[in-house]
């Protein structure tokens, strides 16, 4: 593997770096997708103009929301259980910066490059479920206390298909790492032809339909988007949260939208490989990030996509959605995987 | 409040009468005859208009009956609405009335000024004026209003009853009409009318604290007591009034 | 058809058991939930308060009065060209329509027609409200259903109708523009061309919304089977309009009872009616009525004849004693005005019937055992507004 940099730094500078720059991604990407998806998309597919007044074309209307929410009081209602109800939005964004951590972007660019790296991100990004649950509880609020629990039930119900989405893909490469699933995309070949290079959905279109729909209901998005259905809980879990608290919930949303997608772009879509890039030359490190940005929202459209076209399904019908068709399909999935990666 | 003339037959007979001057109307005398062989002698009033309407008034203790009736054998089994009138000429009279209006009315309804200066006179002493009631007759001040509809048939009825002033209560149509309950726990706060066996007599709009029953005449209009309607000749003429308003 | 004896005595039985019920709220396990008076599912200031067990609705009880005001007693103090403007706020989204049978119960009893032109053009400008009201509800249904973009949809095509409401009237909201012996003004120039444009327009949009809702997998699944309300109910509880068509009866104000005053006669339309009775019938009678009304419309503004829009009546309205009760078929309903007047200027009692009321009794028997989002469902394809509740 060529080295981006020759610079060789001790670990506590590169711990440092690496924080900064998860420190800065994180907000940046939930800004992104905001913008693009929820205010410029969104007001074109329902044919009216989106924000205009701040900053060229609208584009700062997000900052001007945020700094409007941290201007806002911070306000705990008396019967919560402060010290929950002031964890419950960090749990949820420290679940999504660790999701960060291993996600590769270049050859050499990823926080760190874990052997289990999609091990590691499925299971932290379920960690929010906790926090969601944390701000449902300690919120001392019936609505608060619905949607914390239906988001409960949601998540794990869509873990599940989610990981099994995700196994197809293990087994087929062989791999957890991250890294490595990319190289396997960028070393393979089409019937001998390496042109592209392999990109998992081609193999896996399967694992990739189901993969998205789960990923819709972990991300509580329309058509799964119960926990928060504003029309029935108003708001689910946030709804007590103000000021800066609902900034974080709200960061966490995008953020994990936005590395879900990476996730995605990863594993099916090759992740930072470019067709005609070398992936082992130094080149793969520039064109890497700017090629996974591109893939990722490609991915966010879709997620975002479905999210402004759906209506929202009934509790029971998401569960039933999930057990009774993503599992089962996800299960043929693995089969067959399994049955052609041995076989052949 | 207590002069009652006895106009159920004078009702009745108007019905009569309009029928043999003006088209009859066949279809809502057979129903008026069909109603008035069931229920017999508690049909104490009744008006029709031809080619329009129905008006039966039944005495208190055929209520519910007339509806079962009227629900279950006769088809009238869309329920429309249910409410009461209260006869009483309001005590205030027309003192909430802008002075404005009423020489307006007394120089511009061509009639003279009789009905414009009854009204003022009549708030003096609102014990004097007689309590007059409308199409079916009508003996006490409270008087239930109801209305029905055969889909089928596409004919409607409206059912009136009188309710003695010393006992404002009449038996539920809950059971016959489940539309029926709002609009009885309606009638009930707005004008203390109890209805016997209704399952959950609450108060509907009002807080439960509230006391008096709005819609009664001689409950006060607040607003009107505090602050005088300016009345129907504007303050301010709008331009262009007088070619829109002036036929 | 009645209810049968036994539904009578389990719902009676039900009504006396919840009135314990309602004692028990702050003490009794399970859950109470206070839905409202701001709640975005209310659309408006309607409180329910609902029993739960996990998410199933055990009893909802509505509790309206929020935003009462007093009309029937209102009314007793304006004369009659007064309370136009008050009955306007009775369903604020279909004002124009709200008028008109107040107009024409007050027509009636001083025995005074319109003119044919006024007259049309009357039904015409309801029927606009209508649309403009219906097409509210669809929007509005789509954004309870978390489809927001259908709302968008909705709001921008209903502009135009207002437009054209605005344009011949001066108000959007508000018109009161019909008056006793006819109308306030003629139609200004252009306006018909451009209504026909615009009823156009609200075709495609009657289009879009069947592919893009009625059409829609996760709407049916939410819809179908929900809230299902037999004919005989629905007739017991005085259902009207849409609500009681998605029930299968067949009964339309406009074609069965039409009062005079309105010229649904001059055109060529039909009633849609739905056997089903659920809230996918509802919402799908409500779209075929704004489609029928864009052709009553188009027919009506062909048929528009020439002359006065104003009968001659004094300056001074003062209606000849008598009563009289004349209800049309208004976007929400069945909504009457049973009009006493003692010879006065002021009517002397006046009975708003108005739809939303008598529709929205039926919540607590209608969500028995369903789910908290599928009362979100039942709440909006009953369609109801609190104004035309609490009025």
């Amino acid at each position: 593997m060529p080295m981006l940099l020759a610079i060789e730094l001790a670990y506590w500078q590169e711990t440092a770096i690496k924080v900064a720059v998860m420190a800065v991604l994180v907000p940046t990407t939930a800004l992104i997708l905001g913008i693009v998806f929820l205010f410029k998309m969104m007001s074109w597919m329902q044919s009216r103009m989106g924000p205009q007044e701040a900053g060229p074309r609208g584009l700062l209307q997000l900052l001007a929301d945020g700094v409007k929410f941290l201007q806002k009081e911070d306000i705990i209602p008396d019967a919560a259980d402060r010290f929950v109800f002031k964890a419950a939005p960090i749990v949820v964004l420290v679940s999504t910066f660790l999701t960060y951590v291993v996600v590769p972007a270049g050859p050499d660019l990823v926080i760190e490059n874990l052997p289990t790296g999609i091990f590691f991100a499925m299971a932290v990004s379920s960690l929010s479920v906790i926090g969601v649950l944390m701000a449902g509880w300690a919120s001392s609020n019936k609505y608060a206390l619905m949607g914390g629990l239906r988001a409960a039930g949601q998540l794990i119900a869509y873990e599940l298909p989610l990981v099994l989405a995700v196994t197809g893909v293990v087994i087929q490469v062989g791999s957890l790492s991250m890294q490595d699933i990319v190289w396997a995309q960028a070393t393979g070949e089409i019937f001998g032809w390496g042109g592209i290079g392999l990109p998992l959905i081609l193999t896996q279109i399967l694992a990739f339909f189901v993969f998205m729909a789960a990923v819709q209901a972990e991300l509580a998005q329309p058509p799964f988007d119960m926990p928060i259905a504003e029309t029935e809980v108003v708001g689910g879990y946030h709804i007590e949260y103000t000021g800066f608290r609902f900034l974080f919930f709200f960061l966490g949303e995008f953020a994990t939208a936005f590395a879900f997608a990476a996730i995605a772009a990863t594993l099916f879509l090759g992740g930072w490989y470019v067709p005609g890039i070398p992936p082992d030359s130094v080149w793969a490190n520039v064109v890497g990030p700017i090629a996974l940005f591109v893939k990722i929202m490609f991915v966010s459209f879709l997620i975002f996509w479905f999210r402004f076209t759906y209506p929202r399904f009934r509790e029971d019908q998401l569960q039933t959605f999930a057990w009774k068709y993503l599992i089962p399909l996800s299960l043929v999935n693995i089969t067959v995987t399994g049955i052609v990666v041995v076989a052949f | 409040m207590s002069s009652s003339e006895a106009p159920t037959t004078d009702a009745a007979a108007d019905g009569a009468e309009e029928a043999e001057e003006a088209p009859r109307d066949e279809v809502r005398e057979e129903l008026l005859a069909a109603i008035t062989a069931e229920l017999g002698d508690a049909v104490v009033g009744s008006h029709i208009r031809v080619d329009d309407d129905l008006w039966v008034r039944v005495d208190r203790s055929a209520w519910r009956t007339a509806a079962e009736l009227l629900a279950r054998r006769m088809s009238f089994d869309f329920f429309d609405f249910l409410s009461v009138i209260d006869w009483l000429p309001s005590p205030f009279g027309r003192d909430m009335d802008a002075q404005e209006d009423i020489l307006a009315g007394a120089a511009e309804a061509g009639a003279p000024d009789a009905s414009a200066v009854d009204a003022t006179e009549s708030d003096a002493d609102p014990e004097a004026s007689a309590l007059v009631t409308g199409y079916a007759g009508g003996d006490t001040r409270f008087q239930l209003l109801a209305r029905l509809y055969s889909i089928s048939r596409g004919l409607g009825v409206t059912l009136k009853c009188d309710l003695p002033d010393d006992d404002l209560s009449a038996p539920t149509w809950v059971p016959v009409f489940m539309g029926a309950n709002w609009h009885e726990r309606e009638a009930h706060e707005m004008f203390g009318i109890s209805f016997t066996d209704h399952p959950d007599l609450r108060k509907l709009y009002l807080p439960a604290d509230f006391e008096g029953f709005p819609l009664r005449k001689d409950f006060p209009l607040l607003a009107r007591r505090v602050k005088p309607w300016p009345g129907i000749v504007d303050t301010e003429p709008m331009p262009g009034e007088d070619e829109e308003e002036g036929a | 058809m009645t209810l049968t004896e036994s539904q009578q005595l389990a719902y009676v039985a039900a009504q006396a058991a919840d009135a314990r019920v309602n004692l028990q709220f702050e003490t009794d396990d399970g859950m109470t939930l206070n839905i409202g008076p701001q709640h975005p599912a209310t659309h408006g200031t309607l409180r329910i308060i609902v029993r739960l067990d996990g998410e199933q609705v055990v009893r909802a009880e509505p509790y309206p009065g929020y935003m009462h005001r007093g009309y029937e007693k209102l009314c007793e103090v304006r004369t009659y060209p007064q309370v136009t403007t008050l009955v306007n706020r009775i369903d604020w989204l279909g004002s124009f329509a709200n008028e008109v049978p107040f107009i024409l119960a007050a027509e009636k009893l001083m025995d005074i027609e319109a003119p044919p032109r006024a007259q049309v053009i009357r039904t015409i400008l309801f029927e606009l409200s209508r649309m403009a009201n219906v097409s509210l509800f669809l929007g509005d249904l789509g954004i309870q259903l978390g489809g927001i973009t259908i709302g968008f949809y909705a709001f921008r095509d209903r502009e135009f109708v207002l437009n054209q409401i605005e344009s011949a009237t001066g108000g959007r909201f508000h018109p009161n523009f019909d008056r006793i012996g006819g109308l306030k003004d003629d139609l200004p120039k252009g306006w018909i061309a451009e209504t026909k444009r615009c009823m156009e327009r609200m075709r495609t949009f009657c289009d879009q919304f069947e592919t893009l809702v009625l059409g829609n997998e996760i709407f049916q699944a939410r819809t179908r089977g929900i809230g299902v309300i037999p004919p005989d109910v629905a007739r017991s509880y005085g259902l009207t309009g849409a609500n009681i068509r998605g029930s299968g009866v067949d009964w339309d104000l406009r074609r069965d009872s039409v009062p005079p005053g309105l010229s649904y006669d001059k055109a060529d339309w039909k009633v849609h009616t739905h056997p089903d009775g659920d809230s996918f019938a509802r919402t799908w009678v409500r779209l075929q009525e704004v489609r029928e009304s864009t052709l009553i419309v188009d027919q009506l503004l062909d048929a528009i004849p020439s002359g006065p829009v104003m009968a001659k009546v004094p300056r001074i309205i003062k209606v000849p004693e008598g009563e009289a009760y004349v209800a049309t078929e208004n976007p929400l309903g069945e909504m009457g005005y049973y009009v006493v007047s003692k010879g006065d200027l002021v009517p002397f009692r006046v009975k708003i019937r108005s739809a939303s009321f008598n529709n929205i009794s039926i919540v607590p028997w209608v969500t028995r055992g369903v789910f908290v989002p599928d009362m979100v469902t039942i709440l909006a394809s009953l369609y109801f507004i609190l104004g035309d509740i609490d009025r």
